[in-house]
């Protein structure tokens, strides 16, 4: 019944970061993962190999760019499904910009990101200051992007010739090709955040217990304000690079996107219900998703049994989480 | 082991452990018809962990439940309910948006063919007129009804099923005095009818009232168990604790009240409060009673920046602040401990740690460059917190979520510690702990204030704020009806002050 006081050094010595429990449902995750990437390896020669792992880091890279703000967002205990519309307006509006008034390409970049990070504020203005739902407010910007794209390009692609602009979805550095790197910054950035500094404290604080954080003298308005203007901002580093790996800003880019990332998310081991997740969980979680749809295309399983194996594994992670969850709750 | 005709329900020998716990370590009680059977303990003597068993929702590893005179082994909750044991858990489980009709049948409803019937209500009122609580209207909506009346709901369902043992989880920690009275009155009847109840409390002096035996656990392990004739007050919470308490009514600081820290003008919200306005200076513990629903919390939120205020002053050190968020609030020194821990103080999936600077991380010392947390810093000031107010935990990483109660309100104090407060507003501090942790926390206030701090303490227990507070101020409706000396006053004159006279105007 006595444990004794613990003194200063004691405790700092004990104070390592997370709950083991969130450990646990992360193996889970790692486990997931394990398991595909061994059918996988049965299943074709072709999927275990150098080439084929580089291949899929490339094709997640994006995902993961936009799932890291997720993360946040969804930390919060919301939701932003514009992200796919995002990517297909700011890939047109970066190819606009450089194409059609020939702005420089990286003044085109830094502006479509500012512009979709402007984009993402509206959503959070309308979500904190006006009091609406996440999932409605976003459906309906997800629904108005997608529209402000198509009607900018006539429906039609934009073009996209210059090298340089080409090579943020195309290049390599050694052996690295350039998206995964930016992913990488993305993902290291986004993790420090989070874990380190106060504001990724707040994001939790936020999502854990909104009324405890405005009376703890958090500014929640702001915070939430941030989650949804990072997300417009990442979904434009995304939307970018996914145009220069098309060749073109392509307003029908992005159909699968909002799924795919909010998957990835929640795999990870974020709960929807707010206050839970990390940065690596959404890594592992990405690579499941983007994993089993590459192991898929290997195998020659056809599109539409891929869509059907995806919400599977997503109806499968849940299950996992929930199971977390009670023995958390012991 | 007394003539079995009498005996509802006999445990024996029950054990019951969880991951790193054992729970209960053997226990037996007898429970005996038309008696109120008292079951104290401290925080995690296992006191629910017993209710949980003969409820339904635990299976005991060892030892037996002997209800009626047959064993029984319960696999759900409606299992044990359909044996006649109901359970009043502390909260509520009605639908708040359904009738109290609604409610009572849940699970019955009378059909006609493929379709709820309407018979319900009338059905309903058949059931309440039968069991005395005509008071009830069927089609009442649930979340229209205060928390007595829903309390009233939940025993007229397990009337309404025939329940034989009714486990009341402490039924009176949200009720007004008043209602507290009622619901006695209630409980007495019952025991008329010949009913079993489990009255679970940590209101050591209302067991003392309402209940013929008394059950003390104590680290899983039962202590004592006697008729309540043959123990007094103090041996139960000796029993319960296992430590004299240091506890005194008498320990008020008797120096020196200083200068003016916070001043409130008229301060109003429609339909909350209206028209308040008080002092409180360095060195002073103000007190403010009344019953649920007189605005105190109300207040308190508003002064805060919680809520907005419609219209009045808040000064504080001498000038007119206006306060618009607890943000502004906290960078004028003041702090806030608010009344209901799980709603809106816990941060459930974080760690003790992340608990306990949440409010001092926007003031700056906690924080470098970008914003980067200084995590060995916080760590420092972390464990030097749990030292100094003894919180009971493994680690600085412990979810919050595994200590107990009194714990838990400790490190939300050691939370607005941290901000090094001129004014703490303390709304229920000791409310669901246990006898210990309340003495430790009245301790404390009393050493604030010392310390030149003013304190302000809401609470519904007088005997709580007589013990703590230099003045007292009673509400009541939203309006203040008194400002008392704690020296020169009772708890009966406050009670006079804070509750409505029902004889002056007919009605409530």
């Amino acid at each position: 019944m006595t444990t004794p006081p613990s003194t200063p050094t004691t405790a700092s010595a004990k104070s390592g970061r997370r709950i083991p429990i969130e450990r646990l449902s992360r193996l889970g995750v790692l486990l997931a993962l394990l398991f595909f990437v061994t059918v996988f390896a049965i299943g074709s020669p072709r999927f275990l190999t150098i080439d084929n792992f580089i291949n899929v880091s490339r094709q997640i890279s994006t995902n993961f760019i936009i799932a890291c703000a997720m993360t946040f967002v969804i930390i919060t205990a919301g939701i932003d499904l514009s992200v796919g519309s995002f990517v297909a307006l700011s890939g047109v509006l970066m190819a606009g910009l450089s194409v059609n008034y020939g702005l420089p390409w990286p003044l085109a970049v830094v502006l479509t990101i500012a512009v979709l990070a402007g984009v993402g504020l509206l959503n959070g203005f309308a979500i904190s200051r006006q009091g609406l739902q996440p999932f409605v407010v976003t459906l309906a910007m997800m629904s108005i992007a997608r529209g402000l794209a198509l009607a900018y390009t006539g429906s039609e692609p934009i073009f996209l010739t210059n090298p340089t602009v080409l090579a943020l979805g195309n290049g390599y550095v050694g052996p690295v090709p350039v998206p995964v790197i930016i992913a990488a910054v993305v993902g290291v950035v986004a993790h420090i955040v989070l874990t380190r500094t106060k504001l990724g404290r707040y994001v939790y604080a936020v999502g854990g217990n909104e009324e405890a954080a405005r009376i703890s003298g958090i500014n929640v308005a702001n915070i939430k304000l941030f989650v949804y203007g990072l997300s417009g901002a990442l979904s434009a580093v995304a939307g970018t690079i996914m145009a220069a790996r098309l060749y073109s800003g392509n307003p029908t880019a992005g159909q699968d996107t909002a799924l795919d990332v909010i998957a990835a998310v929640v795999i990870g081991g974020t709960s929807l219900f707010g206050g839970v997740g990390s940065i690596v969980g959404t890594l592992l979680g990405a690579f499941i998703v983007g994993i089993i749809s590459n192991g898929l295309t290997i195998m020659n399983v056809p599109y539409y049994w891929q869509l059907v194996a995806k919400g599977l594994v997503i109806y499968i992670a849940m299950l996992i989480d929930k199971q977390a969850r009670s023995i958390r709750q012991r | 082991m007394t003539d079995n005709g009498k005996v509802v329900v006999e445990v024996q020998n029950i054990a019951k452990r969880f991951p790193g716990v054992q729970a209960l370590k053997g226990v037996s009680l007898v429970i005996e018809r038309g008696t109120v059977h008292a079951l104290v303990g401290e925080n995690g003597a296992g006191k629910s962990t017993l209710m949980k068993i003969l409820a339904g929702l635990y299976r005991p590893e060892e030892g037996k439940i002997i209800f009626q005179g047959e064993e029984v082994v319960f696999r759900n909750a409606s299992e044990a309910l359909d044996k006649g044991i109901s359970t009043i858990y502390q909260e509520l489980l009605l639908c708040p948006n359904l009738t109290i009709a609604e409610n009572i049948f849940l699970g019955r409803e009378p059909t006609s063919g493929p379709f709820l019937s309407r018979e319900i209500f009338a059905r309903c009122q058949r059931e309440l007129d039968r069991i005395g609580f005509s008071d009830l209207k069927p089609g009442a909506r649930i979340a229209d009804l205060t928390v007595a009346q829903q309390q009233m709901v939940e025993i007229a369902k397990a009337l309404a099923l025939d329940s034989k043992l009714i486990i009341m989880d402490e039924p009176t920690s949200s009720l007004t005095p008043g209602e507290v009275r009622h619901l006695f009155q209630t409980i007495r009847q019952l025991k008329e009818n010949g009913k079993a109840i489990i009255f679970i409390s940590h209101r050591i002096e209302e067991i003392f009232e309402i209940a013929d035996h008394v059950t003390v656990l104590r680290d899983g392990e039962l202590v004592a168990s006697t008729p309540i004739g043959e123990v007094t007050y103090d041996d139960v919470v000796r029993l319960m604790v296992n430590r004299e308490l240091a506890i005194s009514l008498s320990q008020r600081y008797e120096g020196d009240i200083g200068e003016e820290l916070l001043e409130v003008r008229n301060l109003s919200r429609k339909g909350a409060f209206e028209g308040i306005s008080f002092t409180l200076h360095s060195g002073e513990v103000l007190g403010f009673a009344g019953l649920i629903g007189a605005g105190r919390t109300e207040l308190m939120r508003g002064i805060f920046g919680i809520d907005p205020i419609d219209s009045g002053q808040v000064v504080i050190g001498g000038k007119a602040v206006r306060i618009e968020s607890p943000q502004q609030a906290i960078r004028l020194g003041l702090g806030m401990a608010t009344e209901d821990r799980k709603h809106d103080g816990l941060f459930s999936a974080l760690s003790v740690r992340e608990n306990m600077t949440m409010a001092n991380l926007g003031l700056g010392p906690l924080t470098a460059i970008l914003g980067f947390v200084r995590q060995r810093r916080e760590a420092q000031l972390a464990s030097s917190y749990v030292s100094s107010m003894d919180i009971r935990t493994p680690g600085l990483a412990t979810p919050i979520i595994s200590l107990s109660g009194g714990n838990q309100q400790k490190v939300i104090l050691s939370r607005w510690l941290m901000t090094n407060p001129r004014v703490l507003i303390l709304d229920e501090p000791t409310r669901g702990i246990d006898v210990g942790a309340k003495a430790e926390i009245h301790r404390l206030i009393r050493q604030l204030a010392q310390e030149g701090r003013g304190v302000i303490v809401v609470s519904s227990e007088l005997p709580e704020l007589l013990a703590v507070s230099d003045h007292i101020i009673v509400m009541r409706e939203g309006i203040m009806t008194a400002q008392l000396e704690t020296a020169d006053t009772s708890q009966e004159e406050i009670m006079t002050y804070a509750s409505i006279k029902r004889t002056e105007n007919g009605k409530e």
